[in-house]
Order: C-alpha cells, then sequence, then structure tokens
C-alpha cells in the first residue's frame, strides 16, 4: 500500500513537470493557433540563461526576474522576424519552420553550454524530504508555482481585454483585424508569454531533471499529451491532463504492463480519451469554420 | 513496353560504361606524406554529446602533425556527422572507403551504427577499429577479423559486478535499473553470464525506462518495493544522477553498483550530490579528469596540457576528452609500429599486436593488449567506491573474461 | 520550347535519372542516389496523406520501420527474396495504415498531428518489446544480406539495387499521379479543402480518409523495405521520431501536394545534413535547422512553387 501511494505522489510529481510546460503550450496555442513544437527547446535555452545568471552571482529570484522578460523578448522576435512573414504561408510551412527551430535552439545549446549535465538550483531549498519522503520541498514549491501561472493565465484570459482581443486574433485574424485588433502585436505578445511561461517551467523542471540540451526532448511529448488529454483550450484542463498523464504513466507501468511498454500505454489511453472526447477531457467543442 | 525500352537503354548505356571493378591495393589511403584516416560520430542528433570525443580527435592529431607526424606523414583526419542514424553511418562509411579512400576506419560512434557497418567494412577488408561502443561483439576476430573494439565491454562490466556481490554478499537481493537499449541490455546480459544458474537466485526483478522519460522515480519507487537489497544501475548520466538522489530521498541504503559510463564525479556524482552517492560502487579502466584523486597525476597533466593548448574552450568536465586522448593515444602507438608498411593488412595486424601499451589516462596498472585472437584491447578494470571526495580504488585490478 | 514544363519532361527525367547514374556516378553516389529514391518513395507517401488530403501525420517513420523489418524478418528468418517480401509489407503497412485511420477520424487537425507524433516516439518501444525479441533481435537488429543482379544482368549490387528502387519508384509516382489527377485526387483535396461542401457532393469523407491513410501508410512501408535491402540493417532507434521530423522535412520542403515536390524534398534531407556537416562540426543541427528555416522563409510552398513559379512564365 505504501508503494501504491508512492507511486501515485511520484506520478504527481512526474505530472507537475508536465502540466508545468503543458500550460505554455495552451498559451501558444490560445495566441496563435498553432502547437509551436520548439517550445520545450526554447525554455531549455532560457533555463541556461538563468543559469548562467546566478553561476555570475545574481541570486536566484533576481535570475528569475531577468530570464522571464528576457525569454518573452526572445519569443516574440522570433514571432516578428520568422514567423510573421510566413503569416499567409500554408500551415505546413509554419511546421517547417518550428521543427527548424527544434534542432537550432538544441544544436545552439549543446554548443554554447555543452552537453555536461548541470544541477540546477532550487529556490525552495534543499533539505530532507516532507510527509514521510515522499514529497520534496522543490516539488511542492513548483506545483505552487504552476497553479500561480495557471491562475494568472485563467485570469488573463477570462477578465482582462486584451487576453479576449488575443484570442479573437487567433481565432478569426481577418474579422479581429476590421474590429481593430492589431493582430500581430497579438501574435508577438501570445508567443512572448508562451516564451515566459516555458521558461518558468524550464526553471521549475530543471532541479528534478537535471538541465542539459536534451532535457526537454520527452517532457515535451507527455506535456502534449497532458494538454490534449485536457483540452488544449483550456489552461486548467491542460494541467489536469499533466497530473493525470503523470498518474496514469507511473501506476500503468508498476502495476499493469511494466516499464517496457509505461510509454506505449499512457499513449494508448490517451489516444482512446481523445477518440471518445476529441476536445480534451475538458476542452470546448469548436465548431470548424467552413 | 515503355518500360521494356528503358531497361535496353540502361542495358545498353552501361555495357558501354566504363565498368570500375576497382581491385583494391592493399595500401589505400597512405602517401609518401599523409595517412587518411576516416572518423564518424554522432556531431548532430539525440546524441551529440559525444560529438566531443570527436573534436577531442582533431585537436589529437593536430598536435601529432605540429609534432612532425607518423613515420614522417601527417595524419589526415576526415571525421563525418551521421547523426547517430545508421543509414546515415552507412552512407558516411561508404563515402570514406570508396571516395575518400581513407586507409581505415578509426572509432567510429554507437552501437546500431557499427553494427550497420561491420559488414560491410569485412566485406571491403578495410579496418575498423578502436570503436566507440562498449558492446561486446567487436572482439570477434573469427568472423569479424576487421573490427576491434576499445573499451571494456559493458558485459565484462557487469560480470564483475555480479561475482563480486557473489562472493561479498551471498544473500544479495537485487534489481537492476536499466535503459532500453543496445547499452542497457547489455548489463542484463553480463549480470546474467556472471551470475550464471544463480541468476534468478539473486535478481528479483529487472526495471527498464526509455531514454526519453522524464525521471525514473516511479522505477526507483518499484525497486524499493520489492525488497531488495542491492542495486545495479545502467543509465546514462542523466538518469545515473536521478537515480542516486532518488535512493538517497527515500532514505533507502542498497549496496548500490553504477555503471562507469555514468561514474563522472563532474556530470553525474556532483549533479546528484556529493554526500548523496556515498557507499556507491563501480568500476573504472580510465582516471576520471574531474577526480581530484588525479589533480597531481603525470598522465593526466599530460592530457591536461594538451586540453589547454588545442582545445582552449573545450568542457574539460567532459570525460568525452579524455576517452578521445586514450583511444588516439592506442591509434598512434598501432601507427608507429607499423614501420613504413601502411597496408591495411599491417595496419590491421598490428593493431592486433599491441604488448602491455600504458596510456596515460587509463587507470595505473591498466594496459592495452592484442593479439590475433583477442580483440579486446582493455579487458581489465578495477572496483571503487565513492567516498564522498572522491573515487577510492579498492581490490586487485579484475581482467575480464571477454567474450 | 520549355523542357521543364513539356509534357514530355517527367519521361525523359525518368530515362535521365536511371541511365546517367549508372554511366557516371560512382557505387558510392548510386548507394546515395538509392536512398534519395527510397526517401522520395516515403515523402510522397507523407504527401499523398498530408498534403492532398490534409491529415497531418508526424508520425510516418512508424510505418517505414514496419516496412522495413517485415522485410528484414522475412529475408532473414525465412530466407525469403528481397523482391518478394515488398507486396507483404506493402499490405502489411496498408493495413496497419487503414487500423490507424479510424481513430484518425476523430481527431482533427493538430490533434491527429500529435497523436501520430507520440506513434513516433512510441515505435522504438514497440520495436524492442521482449515479446518479439526472436523475430526482431531486440535492440541488437537484423542485419541482411544485399542482392546481386538478377538474370546475369552485368550490374554490381549497387547498381542493380538503384535500378529496382527506382523501377519501384517509378511505379509508385506514375500511380500516385494518376491518383491524385482524378477523381479520388479531387476527392481527397476537397476533403482538405472543404469537408462541409465535399460532404454535401456525397464524398464519403471517412472512408476517403482512411483509405489515404492506408494508401499513406503502404507507400512509406514500401519505402522502409527498400531502404532495409540498401542499409542491409534495421534496429530499433533508427525508427524514432527523427526519421518522421525527417520525411516531414521533405515534404514540407519539396512542397506539400506536390508529386515533383516529394523528389525535390528527398534530395534536401538525403544531402543537405551533409552540407550542415561540412559547415560546421561545432553545431550542425543548428546550420540544419537554419537552412531549414531559410528555406521555408524564401519558398512557403516548397521547392514545388518555384517550378509552378516557373510553369506560369509563357515559354
Amino acid at each position: 500500500m505504501d508503494g501504491f501511494i508512492h507511486q501515485i505522489v511520484s506520478g504527481i510529481a512526474s505530472g507537475g513537470i508536465y502540466a508545468s510546460v503543458a500550460l505554455a503550450l495552451v498559451m501558444i496555442y490560445q495566441a496563435t493557433h498553432h502547437v509551436n513544437f520548439a517550445q520545450g527547446e526554447m525554455a531549455m535555452f532560457s533555463t541556461y540563461i538563468a543559469l548562467t545568471l546566478i553561476q555570475a552571482g545574481v541570486p536566484y529570484w533576481a535570475a528569475f526576474c531577468i530570464t522571464v522578460p528576457v525569454s518573452f523578448v526572445i519569443g516574440a522576435l522570433i514571432q516578428r522576424v520568422v514567423m510573421e512573414p510566413l503569416a499567409k504561408a500554408p500551415v505546413l510551412a509554419s511546421v517547417g519552420v518550428f521543427i527548424g527551430l527544434l534542432l537550432t535552439f538544441n544544436s545552439v545549446a549543446g554548443w554554447i553550454f555543452t552537453y555536461t549535465l548541470k544541477p540546477f538550483p532550487s529556490p525552495f531549498g534543499e533539505g530532507k524530504p516532507l510527509f514521510g519522503g515522499f514529497v520534496s520541498r522543490h516539488e511542492l514549491g513548483s506545483t505552487a508555482v504552476t497553479l500561480v501561472v495557471l491562475l494568472s493565465i485563467w485570469a488573463f484570459f477570462r477578465f482582462t481585454k486584451l487576453g479576449l482581443a488575443m484570442r479573437a486574433a487567433a481565432y478569426n485574424p481577418v474579422s479581429s483585424r476590421l474590429v481593430g485588433v492589431p493582430v500581430n502585436k497579438m501574435l508577438a505578445l501570445g508567443w512572448g508569454l508562451a516564451a515566459s511561461i516555458g521558461a518558468i517551467a524550464g526553471m521549475m523542471v530543471a532541479p528534478v531533471i537535471f538541465l542539459d540540451p536534451n532535457m526537454m526532448a520527452g517532457v515535451l511529448l507527455y506535456a502534449f499529451a497532458g494538454a490534449l488529454l485536457g483540452g488544449i483550450t483550456n489552461p486548467l484542463g491542460a494541467v489536469v491532463g499533466g497530473f493525470i498523464v503523470g498518474i496514469i504513466e507511473n501506476l500503468g507501468g508498476a502495476y499493469v504492463v511494466g516499464t517496457e511498454l509505461k510509454l506505449t500505454t499512457a499513449l494508448f489511453i490517451i489516444v482512446v480519451v481523445l477518440t471518445v472526447k476529441p476536445a480534451g477531457l475538458f476542452g470546448k467543442t469548436l465548431v470548424s469554420r467552413v | 513496353m515503355k518500360r521494356r525500352s528503358l531497361l535496353a537503354t540502361a542495358g545498353a548505356a552501361l555495357a558501354s560504361a566504363p565498368l570500375s571493378r576497382a581491385f583494391a591495393a592493399t595500401v589505400v589511403g597512405v602517401t609518401a606524406t599523409e595517412i587518411k584516416i576516416g572518423n564518424i560520430m554522432p556531431y548532430s542528433g539525440p546524441a551529440s554529446a559525444y560529438g566531443a570525443i570527436g573534436r577531442g580527435h582533431v585537436a589529437f592529431f593536430k598536435r601529432v602533425n605540429e609534432q612532425g607526424g607518423i613515420a614522417g606523414r601527417k595524419i589526415n583526419l576526415i571525421t563525418l556527422d551521421d547523426g547517430y542514424a545508421p543509414p546515415k553511418t552507412v552512407e558516411q562509411a561508404r563515402r570514406l572507403v570508396e571516395q575518400d579512400q581513407v586507409a581505415f576506419l578509426f572509432n567510429p560512434l554507437g552501437t546500431p551504427n557499427n553494427s550497420a557497418i561491420q559488414k560491410y567494412m569485412n566485406q571491403k577488408k578495410v579496418p575498423h577499429i578502436f570503436l566507440s561502443t562498449g558492446a561486446d561483439k567487436w572482439g570477434d576476430p573469427e568472423h569479424f577479423p576487421w573490427t576491434m573494439g576499445w573499451q571494456p565491454s559493458y558485459r565484462t562490466e557487469a560480470q564483475i559486478y555480479a561475482k563480486y556481490i557473489m562472493k561479498n554478499a551471498p544473500n544479495a537481493k537485487v534489481a537492476v535499473l536499466y535503459q532500453n537499449d543496445d547499452f542497457g541490455k547489455d548489463y542484463l546480459i553480463g549480470l546474467k553470464d556472471g551470475f550464471g544458474a544463480h541468476y534468478s537466485k539473486y535478481v528479483l526483478k529487472e526495471f527498464s525506462f526509455e531514454v526519453t522519460d522524464a525521471t525514473i522515480d516511479s522505477q526507483a519507487v518499484s525497486m524499493q518495493a520489492t525488497g531488495a537489497d542491492t542495486i545495479v544501475t545502467a543509465a546514462t548520466p542523466k538518469f545515473a544522477a536521478q537515480m542516486i538522489r532518488k535512493v538517497y530521498d527515500m532514505s533507502w541504503k542498497p549496496l548500490h553498483f553504477l555503471t562507469n559510463v555514468s561514474a563522472s564525479v563532474g556530470a553525474v556524482i556532483t549533479p546528484a550530490g556529493v554526500e548523496k552517492a556515498v557507499g556507491i560502487i563501480t568500476s573504472a579502466y580510465a582516471k576520471d579528469p574531474t577526480d581530484s584523486t588525479w589533480d597531481k597525476d603525470a598522465g593526466m597533466n599530460e592530457w591536461r596540457a594538451f586540453m589547454k593548448q588545442y582545445l582552449p574552450e573545450a568542457d574539460v568536465t567532459d570525460g568525452g576528452y579524455v576517452f578521445s586522448y586514450g583511444a588516439c593515444t592506442t591509434l598512434v602507438q598501432v601507427l608507429k609500429q607499423c614501420g613504413d608498411d601502411f597496408s591495411r593488412e599491417n595496419i590491421m595486424k598490428q593493431a592486433a599486436s599491441l604488448k602491455n601499451l600504458v596510456i596515460p589516462t587509463l587507470l595505473p596498472g591498466v594496459t592495452i593488449n592484442t593479439s590475433a585472437t583477442n580483440y579486446h584491447p582493455i579487458r581489465q578494470m578495477q572496483l571503487s567506491k565513492w567516498n564522498g571526495k572522491t573515487w577510492e580504488l579498492f581490490g586487485e585490478l579484475i581482467e575480464g573474461t571477454g567474450a | 520550347m520549355n523542357l521543364i514544363t513539356s509534357r514530355y519532361f517527367p519521361w525523359v527525367f525518368l530515362v535521365a535519372v536511371a541511365v546517367l547514374p549508372l554511366m557516371f556516378a560512382s557505387d558510392y553516389k548510386l548507394f546515395q542516389f538509392t536512398m534519395v529514391v527510397v526517401y522520395a518513395i516515403a515523402v510522397l507517401g507523407l504527401n499523398l496523406l498530408t498534403g492532398y488530403n490534409g491529415q497531418v501525420s508526424l508520425g510516418n517513420g512508424a510505418f517505414y520501420a514496419i516496412g522495413a523489418y517485415v522485410t528484414a524478418i522475412m529475408m532473414d528468418k525465412w530466407d525469403i527474396p528481397y523482391w518478394a517480401t515488398i507486396p507483404f509489407s506493402a499490405v502489411i503497412c496498408a493495413g496497419v495504415g487503414f487500423l490507424i485511420g479510424l481513430p484518425a477520424l476523430r481527431l482533427g487537425g493538430m490533434y491527429l498531428a500529435l497523436t501520430t507524433f507520440a506513434l513516433a516516439v512510441a515505435t522504438p518501444q514497440l520495436l524492442k518489446y521482449k515479446l518479439f525479441d526472436d523475430y526482431t533481435g531486440g535492440v541488437q537488429g537484423i542485419v541482411i544480406n544485399k542482392p546481386d543482379a538478377p538474370f546475369g544482368l552485368p550490374l554490381n549490387p549497387d547498381q542493380w539495387l538503384y535500378l529496382f528502387a527506382l523501377t519501384v519508384g517509378a511505379i509508385l509516382f506514375i500511380l500516385a499521379t494518376n491518383l491524385v489527377r482524378g477523381r479520388i485526387g479531387r476527392a481527397m483535396r476537397a476533403i482538405r479543402d472543404q469537408p462541409l461542401a465535399a460532404e454535401a457532393m456525397g464524398i464519403d469523407i471517412a472512408m476517403f480518409k482512411t483509405r489515404t491513410f492506408a494508401l499513406s501508410a503502404m507507400f512509406t512501408g514500401i519505402a522502409g523495405s527498400l531502404g532495409a535491402i540498401t542499409i542491409q540493417f534495421v534496429a530499433p532507434d533508427a525508427f524514432g521520431v527523427p526519421l518522421s521530423l525527417t520525411f516531414f522535412v521533405g515534404m514540407v520542403v519539396g512542397g506539400g501536394a506536390s508529386i515533383g515536390g516529394a523528389i525535390m524534398g528527398a534530395l534536401f534531407i538525403q544531402f543537405i545534413p551533409n552540407i550542415a556537416d561540412e559547415i560546421s562540426k561545432a553545431a550542425p543541427g543548428a546550420v540544419y535547422g537554419l537552412i531549414l528555416i531559410a528555406f521555408m522563409f524564401l519558398l512557403p510552398g516548397g521547392l514545388a512553387s518555384l517550378i509552378r513559379i516557373l510553369k506560369r512564365k509563357p515559354a
């Protein structure tokens, strides 16, 4: 029984990792109606920026506060320089660019920061794990951060005009432009915010799984799975989805199919759920435009 | 109709074409002034961390050339990227052998990658030597006389752990964590060899993970739940570091054997936490550049001086450069032994005639020996235990059995 | 008279690519061209699904893997000649493609993209699964023999393999061309562009979509078979996410919904990594990524759009 609870708790911990990255995916999807495959690599790159600052002697929270806006600028710049000229291009061209960005960020990070595994500090202190060794301080702290980010995104889209304009710009750029929404600015803002959320996720994930250029390769897939499972239009759904994926994966691997098919099983369950509820557990089914 | 005429045209064209059935001269890629060597590395793709080894090679032979080369010849090392994809490895190997006409292939990286070209290299009778992979199958002179490994095989290492356990902890209950790929599976095979008929008595359960997994926490929890008191971890650095930390965090104190692939102080033990790794046992054959034991070691100082001069920007905590230095030093000895006969046959013969070769980056006492029937250049390892500051060597040098 | 716009161009092109390399190219170059043919078939398979039918797949590498393994296992375990394995691999892949196409019906756009991406991630793990070890060789993979030219043709194995792959490729390209030019192709595109209107006109969307999936899987699987024969080796870790992304890159660079684009895309994915490697040993991945981004930037419609632009100009 102890083992079972421990599996669930450790599933929640991994789920928290997926959830934090899933939030960045929700952000970029809400803002652009694309899913950026390079989101994970951009988050990894931001985390290296933070680490460089910390190693240069900048205190943790100061580094945190610098990294987030810097990531925002990088994200917005990519939208301005690379994506905007492709606004009228076929969707497939955008996906091509995402793959290009993924390869570039990964390779440049390895080149600049080397591939050696780096520890990343946790702001919540090392110390002994809490609750009988089940949960580390960092897991608790980072879950809290994820919830704060979640609340902010939810409030942003729900209560601010900017959030509404952003969703409108993504949903129907032509009509939005007609009613005076500066669509390009909204897209750049969306990219920037997604990159910032990614940076926060990266800084929360890195202390757990260690920082290296391939840090996000595995995480991104599970984050996608979580976002899809919960519904990519719904930040709360994405977070819940991330946690569910973490738990399913752990319990399935430990008790049902064994570790060799853990990943496959988790993905299979998600596909089954999606075929029953194509918009995810908490997503809104949108009537597609004709 | 159209297809038939197409084939006819092709046939006619072919008959008139000069058929280049090259009869491979035994001396290829070596002139009076140059020795051309091929190498394939994953500079891009999922294993690009190992690209450091290839950059180390380039720098090493730059130094060799500045010091006058070998037998009056400069070394021309052509190193190509395969992105860790076996189809690309085949392509690059063919380019090196057929187009660039290299004398031989040195240190191509990766088990699946070398598996993909092993047959080709042996059919072409081109030396395929000192591979950058720890699979056991590279020491098979009977079937593949042109292929030779370098480092001790993963299987040998796992056998050493199994034997140690049987001797020192006969009542041990073992759980194994392995990476679900060629590297991890070789450890399982090695443990099976080592425990022999007693395997099921000792090993309670094996747990796999994928390199795409985010964490191995779930596996660690399951391992503890089996009631094991001994664990063997066959994981690459990231997962090894996670394992060390998780075991500590669970207040679990098993006897922990860790693959030497992930024994780097700088890349694994320090990130995981030096105090969390106390008591872990590994087996080593080379010196760790990040272990303070070797801070004043003459061999490592030689390596550090080389790094400082030829790779000043490089990350000296990266064990890939030490690995490269050792493999290159071995190769230089082979080429020196060739005298003035750089035929492929002689290069292979000399590679298989190394006697008690001492390499500055290998552990004291570990020497390189090969013969026509022994294609495992490094067979010795020594157990060492992490004491919180350094890896403390203990016991005798252990000679692996090879295949 | 503009050669490229001529209606005989494909035939001239085909004869030229069959004959010229045999006369002038070294065995190594022929090997590379054989791989271009293999990739072109795979990219074409993906293009039928994604470019023509609008079902975005990031997991076609899985079908390539199945094709490669079917061929390798049949050759290795049962000594079946290489050419005879191809129909089997076509049928098996079509079947698997059809089955995967069924849940795909429920998943629109990006959901499908990510689910197929998951398929690409899971492929190596499935290939390694221990119950199949006896057949797949587990993580070690399977080494197979290279076929010699039949009927005493005066060709070496590389030359023969090139001609063989080219013949299979030509048949598949002709098949695909006829398919997309006809009623089926129009239906496929209609479903992509205007699903509701297509349905209103009586097109059975579900049937078309699943069959397109099967067709795409079949093409990609045949490419996998040819690839296995050419490389003479299959191993699980060769068939992961990078492979699926490679096909996708080939498609977008060549141009979506373009038959000729598949060939140009294949040339890109075969040769640009080598160029990136020449430029930088420190970060070839970044060079490749930047070349890819630059390509998308300059030719968002792919290389095929360049030809369309050329064609539009009066000759």
